[in-house]
């Protein structure tokens, strides 16, 4: 059973909270149940990731000119291993990580147990989704990609599989929900903890956000695959997906997030500078990511362009609080490499903790994500946007960005989280170091030839081996994309010998080794304006009043929708 | 809260960069004339071959210089599949889908719009030159979608 040492009473009158789990790290052991369930969503959640990776190699070979369809006997078209690829890479993957590791975050900031149903019920609705996605997909009803865009139709199995790993992350919010909402209880007037607050935070962002795919997948899709329904209106399919499918990369970015904000600081010696606007910046994504999707609408028809620019300028808006991060991360990371030794203007790069895999694939990550974040900007441009939209552009974009930011700082946090959840110590930590770099190469490499050829018109989500068409300008970028996804491949197998290595091989730690968790250069206040960052009421009343003006007019002329469009199984 | 001067700098200036790169925005969309598709009429997805202009695909000079081409995306392939118009024409694309959602995009020019069904997409653009463009759809739309293209050839 869990232990919760009794913490020594805080002083309430303090201006500023200097007790928190930092200054007392003694104390909290999670159950042996509850770190098993944490465990097994991370296994799963990279799990994904490896199969994933063979058929996002083939894909990259496809766009080198090059088939290899036929090694895979199980899977009948490129689009049925595409469906897999997205479907394991950015659902499963992120939910099952985002799943374990804030739930672990949340128990370890409050120092309280989480709720086991609610553990057990977001785990077993995972697996559940993840099987019957499977059978949809492996049986081939389903090849309608991660997007599933109405009026193709896959199998019921396939929606009430993704419904399954939705609904996996409302119960995983539920469970912070409560922890925190108990928390208040024992300790009113308190400011809650940082790394507590993001992460509720981020699943307070998730709830609001997943609602569009709900009412789409559960209120419409499902009934519809049943012949419950009969016609579909593909555009508000499709806006309801987008309503959904902006934020969700912020859900998948957050996670990293809190470990680029309060675990890297700490692992490189350095601290994080600001409390408060720590708070800001997650406030901001919780305000700003959702009314953003039709900037993945730029050109669908049907929608009037004054709302797509609407939507633009809130994307440029949400653009700031990933610049504030940029900065508070830099001087975190500036702090450590100079009470490391490092002296001069660029002295403290070298002095950083190069050695350290962790810390190491979570600096190439962000590094990464800054080719991510201004690629991302060009999308964001209304007029540049119709140069890339639905080429290999875009591609080449979120492998920096979900690929890389989240997927490399996620495999990051794998070399200190895995090792604490089994007691083992990291294995082949030389293996590690090599993983982070070979795979940062292999992005960059793979995005330059996504990039390039996008720019020159080449379309993403088609199997470029067997198209009749193949411009000149394509080739050689489809070479880089070929040798960079190789890479990229290597990469992640490297990274798994490191996990199954430590999870069978590991050295066995006599004590279970804490989470890194920084402290705070400015800590979080009593007094004065800050408290109100902790206002929950106010700051989702926002979010929705945001939400309402950017989707309001467009969803009120949308009514009542027209089903007329009848479904089809091309594939 | 204290923030560093470093700091309010940074804000500062990217902030900044945000607002000049959305005025450039702003002058490209409303200087410029680089539009987004906008609301260009809905149609029954099963009715689209026998309702005007749809229930009659091609090329049509509407002016001198200017030109419609009226299109059909389907699964897999664009009806018509060529369209051919003198350098230095004003073409206006009217398209739409009867079955799935498709996507063209016009190699080398800003021709890029989703092809949803029930909605008419409707994109103008002015050939200078004279050469090849590949039109390429580009969301999936089943097993042969890459199989589904066509030419703007201009002469
Ligand atoms: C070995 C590593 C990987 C390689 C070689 C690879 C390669 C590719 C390629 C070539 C595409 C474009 C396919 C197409 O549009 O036809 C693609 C799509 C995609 N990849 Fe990856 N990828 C890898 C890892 C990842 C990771 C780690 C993630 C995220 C965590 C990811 C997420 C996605 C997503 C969401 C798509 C879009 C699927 C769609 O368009 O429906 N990939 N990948
Ligand atoms: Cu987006
Ligand atoms: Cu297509």
């Amino acid at each position: 059973m869990s232990t919760t040492v009794a913490r020594p009473a805080v002083d309430v009158a303090a201006p500023v909270v200097q007790r928190g789990v930092v200054d007392d790290p003694s104390g909290f052991e999670l159950s042996r149940e509850q770190t098993a369930l944490i465990r097994w969503n991370i296994y799963l959640g990279f799990a994904a990731v490896g199969v994933a990776m063979f058929h996002g190699l083939a894909q990259a070979l496809s766009y080198a000119g090059i088939n290899v369809l036929g090694w895979f006997p199980g899977l009948q078209t490129y689009y049925q291993g595409l469906t897999v690829h997205g479907v394991l890479n950015a659902l499963v993957f992120t939910f099952a990580f985002a799943n374990g590791f804030l739930s672990l975050t949340t128990a370890r900031a409050l120092s309280r147990p989480l709720n086991r149903w609610l553990l057990h019920g977001a785990f077993w609705s995972l697996v559940a989704g993840v099987v019957l996605l499977g059978y949809a997909i492996l049986s081939n009803q389903a090849s309608v990609l991660f997007t599933f865009y109405a009026p193709l139709q896959a199998h019921w199995t396939f929606y009430l599989g993704a419904a399954l790993l939705v609904v996996s992350t409302w119960l995983t919010a539920a469970n912070l929900f409560l922890a925190l909402g108990r928390w208040r209880r024992d300790n009113p007037g308190e400011r809650y903890p940082l790394m507590a607050f993001v992460s509720v935070a981020t699943y307070a962002m998730w709830v609001i956000a997943s609602i569009g795919l709900a009412v789409q997948v559960v209120g419409y899709l499902l009934p519809w695959s049943l012949g419950l329904i009969e016609g579909s209106d593909p555009l508000t399919m499709r806006t309801l997906f987008w309503y959904s499918g902006h934020p969700v990369v912020y859900f998948w970015l957050l996670p990293a997030y809190v470990s680029w904000y309060l675990m890297i600081p700490r692992q490189v010696g350095g601290k994080l500078l600001s409390d408060p606007l720590t708070r800001m910046v997650f406030i901001m994504f919780l305000l700003f990511s959702i009314p953003t999707g039709f900037h993945h609408q730029y050109t669908d028809p049907g929608i009037p362009a004054f709302m797509k620019a609407l939507h633009g300028v809130m994307t440029f808006a949400i653009f700031f609080p990933s610049l504030a991060t940029a900065f508070a991360i830099m001087a975190s990371l500036e702090m450590g490499g100079r009470a490391r030794g490092g002296r001069g203007l660029l002295g403290w790069i070298p002095k950083l903790p190069w050695g350290d895999p962790s810390v190491t694939a979570q600096i190439l990550a962000m590094l990464t994500f800054m080719v991510g974040g201004a690629t991302g900007l060009i999308n964001a441009s209304l007029s540049m946007n119709r140069v890339i939209h639905n080429t290999t552009w875009v591609p080449g974009h979120f492998h920096t960005t979900v690929g890389t930011a989240v997927a490399l700082t996620f495999m990051g946090i794998a070399y200190w989280l895995v090792p604490m959840l089994t007691k083992r110590e990291l294995f082949g930590r030389r293996i590690a170091l090599a993983q982070a770099w070979i795979y940062t190469v292999g992005v960059l490499i793979f995005a330059r030839g996504m990039s390039a050829a996008g720019l020159d018109g080449q379309p993403r989500r088609t199997f470029m081996a067997e198209a009749p068409y193949m411009p000149d300008a394509w080739l050689v970028p489809g070479y880089w994309t070929a040798v960079g996804g190789s890479l990229m491949a290597v990469g992640i197998t490297l990274f798994f010998v490191v996990l199954l290595g430590t999870i069978f091989f590991g050295r066995r730690l006599e004590k279970r080794p804490d989470m890194p968790i920084a402290e705070t250069v400015h800590p979080a206040s009593r007094k004065g304006w800050e408290p109100i960052l902790d206002r929950w009421p106010v700051w989702v009343a926002v979010a929705v009043i945001l939400i309402v003006i950017a989707y309001g007019p467009f969803v009120i002329s949308e009514m009542p929708p027209t089903l007329n469009t009848p479904p089809f199984r091309l594939f | 809260m204290k923030v560093h001067v470093y700091e309010k700098a940074f804000l500062s200036i990217g902030g900044g960069m945000l607002l000049v790169f959305l005025g450039a925005l702003a002058f490209a969309t409303l200087g410029a004339g680089i539009h987004l598709p906008d609301r260009a009429g809905s149609i029954d997805p099963q009715a689209v071959r026998t309702t005007p202009p749809f229930d009659d695909p091609g090329v049509r000079e509407i002016a001198p210089g200017k030109y419609e081409v009226v299109m059909v995306a389907q699964a897999w392939s664009f009806d018509p599949a060529e369209v051919r118009i003198p350098a230095g024409s004003e073409v206006t694309f009217r398209i739409t889908s009867p079955d799935v959602i498709h996507g063209i995009h016009v190699e080398h020019t800003t021709i890029n719009v989703m092809v949803v069904p029930g909605q008419i997409s409707e994109m103008r653009y002015t050939f200078r030159e004279p050469r090849e463009h590949l039109i390429i759809c580009h969301e999936y739309c089943g097993i042969g979608h890459h199989y589904m293209y066509g030419k703007v050839i201009v002469e």
